[in-house]
């Protein structure tokens, strides 16, 4: 019992791990542009199909073939940031946060039925040598695949954060966030950072869809689901603070499998959903933002 | 340095400058005043490129500024300090400061800059670490103007620097302003504290309802009569 028990929440905190990438990705260009875009979860999509395909026909093992699967999301990013995007640099924030949800929904449509056209509607799941692979410690496996889920969301964390902290160009992008008119009296190019946050966003959701395709699997209508659980976990964890919607992810993976656990896996998502509400209600800066100043 | 010539500049359909001219030149203390709503802030933004007019010229150093971007015109040397001081409260005093010297020009004399800042400002140095957002009033307009420093400006836009401060933060403030300005830098002063602001500058523009009325030396136009009874009471 206590085994099952743990054993659940090893696999809550390795699948929230992924909530918390891509969360993270969607919060980073919410955080700094304003762009709520909802086609983030298609993006996520595409990464899984890409890091799919370079395995399945060029033999490349899915975590060596990351960069290249980030470099293909970059470059879908930059198209879709110069053709769409931009256009709504200038709006008032509220109209920014409706058109590009708009955009974002239009362009979920999009994806997905080019996705299904050109791929099937079939679940594409990477099997390597090593997918079944697993240590036990006090009768809970470990698959190793999945834990190489967590090492690489934390590694891209962190260095986030580093390139946020160290860097003039990620201070550039946190005084952006908090005062944009203010950042630019600084000389800083408001254009520059908006297309760098928006593309840093794309590969996150590019590395998390290359690390759902290994560990579970891929299908075109994948992506409104992942779009659903990184706002989810953005709110929860308050905008501004990528640790904290990291956290945040985590947290919502524990929920869902301690949910499933006791109530079983029809009720998985609700306990989730009503943490989400209370949240809202009662800490609306999420639960590690902070109020605005 | 800088000469606005006819400008005309619209929130949506609004209309909030009407034919503004100014010219202010190198070395110069010029302030700006009128009272709450005459447009002050909106000239300022006009000149720095927040808000596109939709008439009339400016030139710096006779460059074009009309549909220059913001970080350009930055780049060109000015430097403004935007009302209530702008400051990033959740970046440290230093990382506040490093960011005032972004432009390349500027970053070059990165650590000159923070020194002469410091020299200036001494409590700066001694909150460096600090996060802007634990300052108190006065601090944080010593921060915003220490970080439009950083940029090395030639020219130096300063928006309501006494707003909200304590009469003695008030003093320091216009004295540090003057000191700057003696030091070679140019200085174009935008207030509501009226007094104070022409005793300090060694010109003034005065605006009212977005038209500029009145032009003339600081205490020249302090002993105004409409003046002193418009503002001075």
């Amino acid at each position: 019992m206590l085994e099952a028990f743990v054993q659940n929440l090893v696999f809550g905190i390795l699948l929230g791990a992924l909530y918390g990438l891509a969360a993270v990705g969607i919060a980073m260009v919410f955080g700094v542009t304003k762009f709520l875009n909802v086609a983030h979860g298609e993006l996520l999509m595409l990464g899984g199909y890409a890091c799919f395909w370079l395995f399945n026909l060029f033999d490349l093992d899915p975590f060596l073939s990351l960069p290249l699967t980030i470099f293909f999301l970059l470059v879908i990013g930059t198209v879709l940031y110069k053709l769409f995007f931009v256009r709504m640099v200038k709006l008032p924030q509220e109209e920014k946060i409706k058109n590009t949800m708009l955009v974002g929904f239009g362009l979920s449509l999009i994806l997905q039925n080019v996705a299904l056209m050109l791929w099937t509607a079939d679940d594409r799941g990477i099997t390597t040598s090593y997918s079944s692979a697993a240590f036990s410690l006090l009768g809970v496996r470990f698959p190793y695949v999945r834990l190489a889920g967590l090492f690489i969301s934390l590694v891209c964390l962190f260095s986030l954060q580093l390139f946020l902290r160290r860097t003039y160009t990620g201070k550039a992008i946190r005084a952006t966030v908090e005062n944009w008119e203010a950042a630019s009296l600084m000389g800083i190019d408001i254009h520059k950072v908006y297309l760098l946050s928006f593309l840093l966003g794309t590969a996150l959701a590019g590395a998390a869809g290359a690390l759902v395709s290994v560990t579970f699997s891929v299908d075109p209508s994948m992506g409104m689901h992942w779009t659903l659980k990184a706002l989810i976990v953005m709110v929860l964890g308050g905008v501004g603070n990528f640790m904290g919607t990291f956290v945040a992810g985590i947290l919502l993976g524990v929920t869902e499998s301690t949910t499933a656990f006791f109530m079983g896996g029809n009720y998985r998502e609700v306990v989730g959903l009503i943490l989400f509400l209370l949240v809202l209600v009662f800490r609306p800066q999420g639960l590690f933002g902070q109020k605005e100043r | 340095m800088l000469k606005v010539e006819a400008l005309n500049t619209y929130y949506n359909d609004l209309q909030a400058l009407w034919g503004i001219s100014m010219e202010i030149n190198a070395g110069e203390l010029v302030a700006l005043v009128g009272p709450n709503g005459a447009g002050k802030t909106t000239a300022l933004k006009t000149i720095v490129g927040l808000l596109k007019p939709a008439s009339g010229n400016i030139t710096f150093n006779g460059e074009k500024l009309i549909n220059e971007t913001v970080h350009k015109i930055v780049e060109l040397g000015i430097s403004q300090v935007p009302e209530g001081g702008g400051i990033f409260t959740g970046l440290s005093v230093l990382e506040n400061l490093e960011l005032g010297a972004f432009v390349p020009g500027a970053r070059k004399f990165k650590d000159e800059s923070l020194k002469w800042v410091y020299e200036i400002f001494p409590r700066l140095e001694e909150r460096k670490d600090q996060q802007a957002g634990t300052l108190s009033g006065g601090e944080r307009q010593m921060l915003a103007i220490g970080r439009a420093l950083m940029s090395k400006p030639k020219l130096l836009l300063l928006d309501e620097p006494s707003f909200g401060l304590a009469p003695i933060m008030v003093q320091h403030m216009f004295e540090v302003i003057g000191e700057i300005n003696k030091q070679g830098l140019t200085v174009l002063l935008v207030e509501q504290n009226v007094h104070a602001a022409l005793d300090l500058a060694q010109r003034a523009y005065v605006i009212e309802n977005g038209r500029i009325v009145g032009e003339g030396k600081g205490d020249t136009l302090l002993s105004f009569e409409s003046i002193r009874s418009a503002y001075l009471g």
